[in-house]
């Protein structure tokens, strides 16, 4: 014990004298925090749209203005479809909209006038939000001119457009819509993660590295004794870190906490020994710091990526979802958004409990015995 | 003599290539036994499998009357290890290296204390003892890592390849340092291939690839081989063997 408490020691001076690793551990995490929730916002507002108006009528301005009251978009105009084309090619616009010459006569004649619309289609998440925003938009607009100009038609129209049944919307434990939120919580469990991963696996492969765990090989240490003694350190910051950028959460996204931080505490604990024991793991198989940076890094984006954090898990293909069973970050990013937004408690964590502390026992396990094996 | 040291048949295998060949030899107690070889005549191997760094692939060997298969580490308890890498921590003060190396050899807190001040005092490093080991010249670091493998008061001292790069004026207070602990009765087990400082061992070894060539004191080696130096010794063996190859 008292030998782990010398390696702890020493381990928290080469930490704070490391010029390299106190801005990772104090500055980046805390920028990361205050600004990838306004990046990764995923509502989407200022959707540049150019209308091209060949009809110039009272109805196809009245039309135009529907737009640009509308916040989503930003209009401006072009005359000709083809300039419009251009535009969209350079990229500067997202979609636009093409209002045939005799728009208003066949509108008012014929009682229907098409519309065409082309959509930038790159970002499809983003081509369907303009989509959808853009035919609600006619959609009023139908509903108007039905009402001002073919007052008789009305009942058959709007019978045709389907029942006038207007859906109301409630968004629970979100009501805002608030992405920061969202992203927040899970924004923390990557400011932890980071420290647990990367920070740990490195500092173990700088001793072999620099040629110090030769002589550490020739001291009594015992391998347990080492390895205790250089993550124990990482496990604590990464809990401190945790409970800081809670706070910044807390005083500038003004995120709610419903649930019990204890909860979150405790379940960030265990999710930190299994987050360090691969960071123990990749060291094993490493021989300097930037093989396990590079080994750390590749793991880490898969996680990331896969972990729910910017795409719902319930979107992916199944084999998808099922990868993400053996991935330790989305477990702690649904638990710590369950838990901070919902309010869930113990009896709806404990499965993702039990999960991350098997992971947690078999890489341990498996970075110990490999540790062993190559010393 | 008591043995401090004892081998026979010591051998390891790494795959087909045989780095130390079924080496035998012992050294007394309070002995600098001088271990010689050019690089890659499995001089540090040998030393590592001594030390409990590294399992022998066969033959027997006792350090400090612990046995190096099954008591490692009692082994490691008794001996100081210097490596050729440099083995302190650069980013830690002297006082800190010596407070951690001491600390992990179970040395109390007052020991610490006594030993801190006495090892600063013999290296003369109280003026700078709060710098960190970064910013001194390489023979000081030398110095002060010799030292720091001696804080637990070791009866047996390995040191491999210690005076690598270091001045010869330095040189010279290291093997000093090496005479002192000695003197106490500390076991010194040194590799080199700086000839000169063959001389000044109580018995050598000359290792060619992975054998022992040669084993007895300076003066003996230079007498029943009729050479002038250890130096001239050294360069027939291993040309005897390059020819061989």
């Amino acid at each position: 014990m008292k030998t782990i408490l010398y390696i702890i020691q020493k381990e928290f001076r080469q930490i704070f004298r490391n010029k390299t690793m106190l801005p990772i551990l104090f500055v980046m995490p805390f920028l990361q925090l205050i600004i990838l929730p306004f990046a990764a916002d995923f509502e989407i507002k200022n959707i540049r749209l150019t209308i091209v108006d060949m009809d110039q009528s009272t109805l196809s301005r009245q039309l135009n203005s529907h737009f640009e009251a509308s916040p989503f978009f930003e209009v401006t105009y072009q005359l000709d479809p083809g300039q419009a084309a251009d535009r969209m090619q350079s990229n500067d616009i997202d979609l636009y909209l093409e209002i045939p010459s005799r728009f208003e006569y066949r509108l008012l004649k014929e009682q229907s006038a098409p519309l065409h619309l082309t959509i930038d289609a790159i970002n499809g998440a983003k081509a369907g939000v303009a989509q959808a925003y853009v035919q609600s938009i006619v959609r009023d607009f139908n509903r108007e001119v039905i009402s001002e100009w073919t007052p008789q038609l009305q009942p058959r129209a709007l019978a045709a457009m389907g029942q006038p049944v207007d859906i109301t919307f409630q968004n629970w434990f979100n009501p805002d819509m608030d992405y920061n939120t969202f992203m927040v919580p899970g924004i923390l469990v990557l400011l932890v993660t980071m420290i647990g991963g990367f920070l740990s696996g490195m500092n173990v492969v700088k001793e072999k590295e620099i040629g110090t765990i030769e002589q550490i090989n020739v001291t009594p240490i015992r391998k347990y004794q080492f390895i205790i003694g250089k993550l124990l350190p990482f496990w604590i910051l990464a809990l401190i870190e945790l409970a800081i950028g809670m706070t910044i959460g807390k005083i500038i996204f003004n995120i709610p906490f419903v649930g019990s931080i204890g909860l979150i505490f405790v379940f960030a604990s265990v999710y930190l020994l299994l987050i360090l024991g691969l960071g123990l793991l990749i060291s094993t198989f490493s021989n300097t710091q930037q093989q396990s940076m590079f080994l750390t890094w590749f793991l880490m984006v898969i996680f990331i990526l896969m972990s729910g954090l910017f795409t719902p898990i319930e979107s992916m293909p199944h084999w998808a979802q099922v990868l993400t069973w053996f991935n330790p970050i989305a477990y702690f990013v649904e638990v710590i958004r369950m838990v901070m937004l919902k309010g869930s408690g113990w009896a709806d964590v404990r499965g993702s409990f039990i999960s991350i502390s098997a992971f947690a026992v078999v890489l341990n396990a498996l970075a110990v015995w490999n540790y062993r094996k190559r010393s | 003599m008591e043995q401090a040291i004892w081998a026979e048949n010591l051998t390891k295998k790494f795959g087909s290539f045989t780095a130390v060949d079924a080496i035998s030899f012992t050294v007394g107690q309070g002995e600098i036994f001088g271990f010689l070889g050019a690089n890659g005549a499995g001089k540090t191997t040998a030393m590592r499998m001594l030390s409990g760094l590294s399992f022998p692939t066969s033959g027997k060997a006792r350090v400090a009357g612990f046995d190096v298969y099954k008591q490692p580490e009692l082994i490691k308890r008794h001996i100081g290890y210097m490596s050729q890498k440099f083995s302190l921590y650069e980013d830690l003060t002297v006082q800190e290296n010596i407070r951690f190396y001491g600390g992990i050899y179970g040395l109390s807190g007052a020991e610490i204390r006594s030993k801190t001040e006495q090892l600063l005092q013999e290296l003369d490093l109280e003026w700078i003892a709060k710098s960190q080991v970064q910013s001194l010249p390489l023979g000081w670091k030398q110095k002060l890592a010799f030292s720091v493998a001696q804080v637990h008061n070791p009866s047996i001292v390995f040191l491999d390849e210690p005076t690598g790069g270091v001045d010869p004026i330095t040189r010279r207070q290291f093997w000093e340092m090496i005479y002192r602990a000695a003197d106490r009765g500390v076991t010194v087990f040194v590799t080199t291939h700086y000839m000169d400082e063959a001389e000044y061992c109580d018995r050598i070894s000359i290792m060619v690839d992975g054998r022992i060539a040669a084993m007895g004191s300076p003066g003996e080696l230079k007498r029943d081989n009729n050479v002038p130096s250890i130096n001239e010794l050294f360069v027939r063996l291993a040309r005897h063997t390059s020819s061989n190859m």
